[in-house]
């Protein structure tokens, strides 16, 4: 399964390239995309992590809601620079995250990066560190609504 | 497509293309302005997200339903992956080899 | 309007420039060349469809990807190796 995804992946990406469908060159594009699979399978590379499967169903009512959240704290961000006062306040703060796959973690610790005003410096499955802009930001992270929908996209089988 | 439906699609990604640039510029005045290399980091996740992904949405609308469109898609979406990827390696180096992150003084969680 | 959206562009790209000659550590110079380097993805876009000519876009995407291994593929390098620089980062 995850091996078909991955073809399929790479042939796409030959055909987006190429956007061009004689039969020669579609035919080529297979061959390179089953050579790439198959040295891909030989180095260990093709499993869940790098074609979260699961993810694929849950992920589009999880995506507008981050791309609202990037636009609300980016716009957030654009004022503090705008602002002649220059008004941060750097924070660190370290919580648990509630996710228990490397998907998931990966996942939550892209969000936050994602989103302009907070970085995630440090993502284990003990504690995350996360570096903000402000203040309210940073402690925003923490036992945040991200958090929640991350653990339940990745809760669903 | 007639032409005043052409003529909303038009307003709309120039409507985007120019705040695309606006916020592509405000990041880099964010990586300009902020006082230390974190926070700078900051200004330019405003480039990366907001300006990359309003231009290319921009001309997604000037290209319509094409190839062009799905390379536009395309690349919004690696930049999407890639951009956070980029941003961790870079902060996680610079702790690593002890940049220290200036924190607001008066914080009582916060330990470096 | 593409022309607004480019000059938009390279006002960034100026200001990102003057950060990266500035520094001052090496990691606020590679900061500014990763967003100089999406900068300039976006650029070639908008660039190609002002010229009429979307071929671009593929520069676009194969300059983005070598953008993110070549940033990656520094940092590695100063994390990792020594060019003699002092252990906190100054260049």
């Amino acid at each position: 399964m995850v091996v078909v995804a991955a073809f399929v992946l790479q042939f796409v990406f030959w055909l987006l390239l190429s956007g061009v469908f004689t039969p020669f060159l579609v035919a080529a594009g297979a061959g390179s995309a089953i050579a790439v699979v198959w040295f891909a399978r030989r180095m260990d590379m093709v499993d869940v992590e790098s074609f979260p499967l699961v993810m694929w169903r849950t992920t589009f009512h999880y995506w507008p809601w981050l791309l609202k959240e990037i636009c609300k704290s980016g716009w957030t961000v654009t004022r503090i620079v705008l602002d002649p006062k220059l008004p941060v306040s750097p924070t660190l703060v370290r919580f648990r995250p509630l996710q228990r796959t490397p998907v998931g973690l990966v996942t939550h610790a892209n969000s936050i990066t994602l989103t302009p005003g907070t970085i995630t410096i440090e993502a284990t499955p003990e504690e995350f560190l996360v570096h903000g802009l402000t203040r309210d930001g940073a402690h925003g992270c923490v036992d945040s609504e991200m958090d929640r929908r991350v653990a339940a996209l990745e809760g669903a089988p | 497509m007639t032409v005043g439906a052409q003529l909303v699609v038009d307003v709309a990604s120039w409507a985007l293309l120019l705040a695309g640039g606006f916020f592509s510029v405000v990041g880099a005045l964010g990586l300009l302005r902020l006082p230390d290399f974190f926070t700078r980091m900051h200004g330019a996740s405003v480039t990366d997200t907001l300006g990359a992904g309003l231009i290319l949405l921009g001309l997604v609308l000037q290209a319509g339903l094409t190839l062009v469109a799905v390379k536009l898609l395309f690349l919004a979406i690696f930049i999407f992956f890639a951009s956070p990827a980029a941003t961790h390696a870079l902060v996680k180096a610079a702790l690593a080899r002890g940049v220290k992150p200036q924190l607001a003084p008066e914080d009582p969680t916060s330990k470096p | 309007m593409f022309a607004a959206a480019a000059l938009a562009l390279l006002v960034a790209v100026a200001l990102a420039i003057v950060r990266a000659v500035r520094g001052p550590t090496v990691f606020d110079r590679v900061q500014a060349g990763n967003t100089i380097g999406t900068i300039a993805m976006m650029l070639m876009a908008v660039m190609g469809f002002l010229a009429g000519r979307p071929e671009f876009l593929d520069l676009a995407i194969v300059y983005g990807l070598l953008n993110l291994v070549g940033t990656i593929a520094v940092l590695k390098f100063f994390r990792r190796g020594d060019l003699g620089a002092p252990a906190d980062g100054e260049t």
